[in-house]
């Protein structure tokens, strides 16, 4: 197995990397604050989303990871307008200096699409059966980049190429049908570039695909960002891709961001008991065979929500601090990069410099 | 548990299993008809309580063979036999007979279960069809003992699908599925749909109903590390053919074919960190419909030479170890992995 070291990624290197964009000072491309979202549910409205806040810098590739039903969908699809009329969406989600709750058709329209681009799990079902792969990536081109005629067709065939493709020409003459799932999902890509996007929604977009076809794809998302200096908000449920690609990482349980933290700090040393548990619950290739830990219990559902922390139930930390109130997201003790919601961070995220058992020795005399 | 093979004949044997469709290529009426070769003529054994991992991508013939091992569709050559007889496909006495012996579990628990009845009910119903013997007092305290092996509550007896989580739809599947002692369970990508958290408490449970009952399976996975984490030995698929077989720690630690070196490599895993080299093959798995001539795997292989584009290489067997590639072979004899690829590698940042 090829294990040999590499050198640091474009990404590691992120504030220094010219496709990273500005430095990390300037205002963030997009922040989410306080998003909320309640769906109809006849009589009432149920809460889905509880106040979700993030961050996406230029160029930087944001994870958000969970289990279904956590939220991690519906945070972006709420951002964007997409959710219908169902869904009583409040708080506020800035692009660019613009907002976008309560922004008109019209200019959610222009950005949709456009500067902000969505990739789907199932590309065969976002794209239309009955048109050519051509005629589908023209859309797009007209609507966002005014292109008609040859001038759309030969951009169509240069993103085709782009997205690594062959016989570029030929396939934007052919229907999905007649793609494989890779192959469609990279004409998903192509359409989303057509519009030059500042930021790429990507929601689990290797999920219905074959390993190999998994890792072609990730690459490629690699590729076009450190081209073009786009940022990623890569929504998984997995968190091998989560780690293989992003820069930072938001874990969300139960409608809300439960831990934000550096991608590398996350799955060295993950903070809230939630995150700990689902890696602890992951099998591995490498390492000592061991028993898995589970997470006992199940996602509490959103109309049934605890008083206090969501997790409280399954949690091995648990206290009674825990069921009163929701805890916020705030600094992990000692790691400011890092949050996470838990009334107990304290006693659980150890003091940050290397304690020397003398040390630990001291403090519980 | 590691089965002794040497003393005991295995529960299990596939010999020159092989199942082809006949399909119609594109063109209506006018298309050529050709052959869909799903599996094309595969060799294993599995041992009484063995685990045997089944790996590979879509379209590979993993889930063909578990309907082959279960007798639902019938082999277009070969044969699978069962403690030492064929296993027949004509769903009449004797499959019913055998199908008491092996279950299956498959990805979907909510397909798999009937909507309108309560689980208990459901749990017993393997019970009610094979074993008439039993009272229906009896039927029931058997249910409720599955019950609690699989962890539900005894509250949850009346309870119906729908109204479980899909964690708990699995366990009920896996009771109905142990309901009658099997030796043979065909778990068909039995956590794929569950969500991580919910998966390892899946997989514990397994393992622990296995160091019960000591039932055998043959475990179908795409993810290696679930199969890893199962399995007593793997097999990897592609394209209707076993191109690799061994220990879990063997074949995921030290893959032999450029295949399993590929798929082993793209693995995304949060604890290997960002540094593993990946190989990314170029292109998607050929059409079984029109499999290359050679090695089948020859098109998408970063190594391969003239030899694999004319000459299929078998799958030759040394020890528990066994590999198809003519590159995996080492110069004394034995295996030794195929040449990694040198400009297919592609680093973390490529």
């Amino acid at each position: 197995m090829p294990t040999a070291p590499l050198p640091a990624s474009p990404r590691d290197l992120h504030g220094a990397s010219p496709a990273a964009g500005p430095a990390p000072s300037a205002a963030p491309l997009a922040t989410l604050r306080g998003l909320t979202v309640d769906f109809d549910i006849g009589e009432r409205y149920v809460r889905a989303l509880h106040g979700v806040d993030l961050t996406i810098a230029r160029g930087e590739t944001l994870g958000v990871v969970g289990e279904s039903g956590c939220g991690k969908s519906i945070t972006w699809l709420a951002a964007l307008g997409l959710l219908g009329p169902g869904a009583r969406v409040g708080g506020s989600a800035v692009f660019d200096g613009q907002e976008l709750i309560g922004m008109r058709p019209r200019g959610l329209d222009r950005l949709r699409g456009g500067r902000i681009a969505l990739i789907f799990q199932d590309p065969a079902s976002a794209l239309n059966p009955v048109q050519r792969i051509g005629r589908q990536i023209g859309e797009s081109l007209a609507l966002h980049r005014g292109l008609r005629g040859r001038a759309a067709r030969d951009e169509a065939r240069r993103l085709l190429d782009r997205v690594g493709i062959a016989n570029a020409a030929q396939r934007l003459d052919e229907y999905p049908h007649e793609l494989s799932g890779g192959m469609n999902q990279r004409v998903m890509i192509a359409m989303a570039l057509a519009g030059e996007p500042d930021l790429l929604i990507a929601d689990e977009p290797t999920t219905a695909l074959d390993a190999t076809i998994q890792a072609q794809i990730l690459d490629l998302l690699r590729d076009l960002q450190a081209e073009s200096g786009m940022a990623l908000a890569l929504i998984s449920h997995d968190l091998g891709v989560i780690a293989d690609m992003a820069d930072r990482v938001a874990v969300m349980y139960s409608g809300r961001v439960i831990e934000e933290a550096p991608a590398g700090r996350l799955f060295a040393a993950p903070a809230h008991p939630y995150a700990r548990g689902l890696l602890a619950a992951l099998p591995d290739i490498e390492g000592p065979k061991r028993r898995l830990e589970t997470i006992p219990g199940s996602v509490p559902p959103p109309h049934a929500l605890p008083p206090g922390c969501a997790f409280a139930a399954r949690c091995p930390h648990v206290d009674g601090v825990c069921e009163t109130a929701p805890p916020p997201l705030r600094p992990v003790p000692g790691a400011p990069a890092r949050r996470a919601a838990c009334a107990r961070l304290e006693a659980l995220v150890r003091p940050p410099e290397p304690a020397p058992v003398l040390q630990r020795q001291e403090q519980r005399a | 548990m590691s089965p002794d093979l040497a003393s005991s004949e295995p529960l299990l044997t596939a010999r020159g299993l092989a199942r082809h469709y006949g399909v119609r290529l594109p063109g209506g009426l006018m298309g050529r008809r050709a052959t869909l070769k799903a599996v094309d003529g595969i060799d294993f054994d599995l041992a009484r309580g063995e685990i045997l991992g089944l790996v590979g991508e879509s379209g590979c013939g993993k889930s063909t063979t578990a309907k082959l091992v279960l007798g639902h569709v019938a082999p277009s050559a070969g044969e699978v036999r069962f403690d030492g007889a064929p296993v027949p496909v004509d769903h009449g006495g004797d499959w019913r007979r055998l199908r008491r012996r092996m279950q299956m579990i498959y990805q979907d628990p909510l397909g798999a279960l009937d909507r309108r009845l309560p689980i208990a009910a459901q749990i017993a119903e393997p019970l009610q069809i094979h074993r008439p013997d039993l009272s229906r007092a009896d039927r029931g305290a058997r249910a409720a003992e599955l019950m609690r092996a699989v962890g539900l509550r005894p509250d949850q007896a009346a309870r119906y699908p729908h109204e479980l989580s899909g964690g708990q739809r699995q366990r009920v599947v896996i009771a109905r599925a142990l309901a009658l002692d099997p030796e043979l369970l065909v778990c068909d990508e039995p956590v794929s749909a569950l969500d991580v958290s919910v998966q390892a408490q899946v997989l514990n449970l397994l393992e622990d109903l296995r160091a019960r009952t000591g039932f055998a399976a043959l475990f179908i996975s795409h993810d290696l590390k679930v199969v890893r984490q199962m399995a007593d030995r793997v097999a990897v698929m592609y394209l209707g053919r076993i191109v690799e077989e061994g220990s879990p720690e063997e074949v995921l630690h030290r893959p032999l074919h450029p295949y399993t070196q590929a798929l082993v490599s793209a693995a995304p895993s949060p604890h290997a960190g960002r540094r593993r080299a990946r190989i990314v093959l170029r292109g998607d798995p050929p059409n079984p419909v029109e499999a290359p001539a050679g090695c089948s795997f020859h098109p998408r292989c970063p190594v391969a030479v003239a030899r694999c584009r004319t000459e299929r290489p078998p799958l030759l067997r040394e020890g528990r170890r066994a590999v198809a590639c003519h590159l995996a072979q080492a110069a004394g004899g034995g295996f030794a992995p195929a040449p990694l690829p040198s400009a297919a590698v592609s680093g973390a940042a490529a």
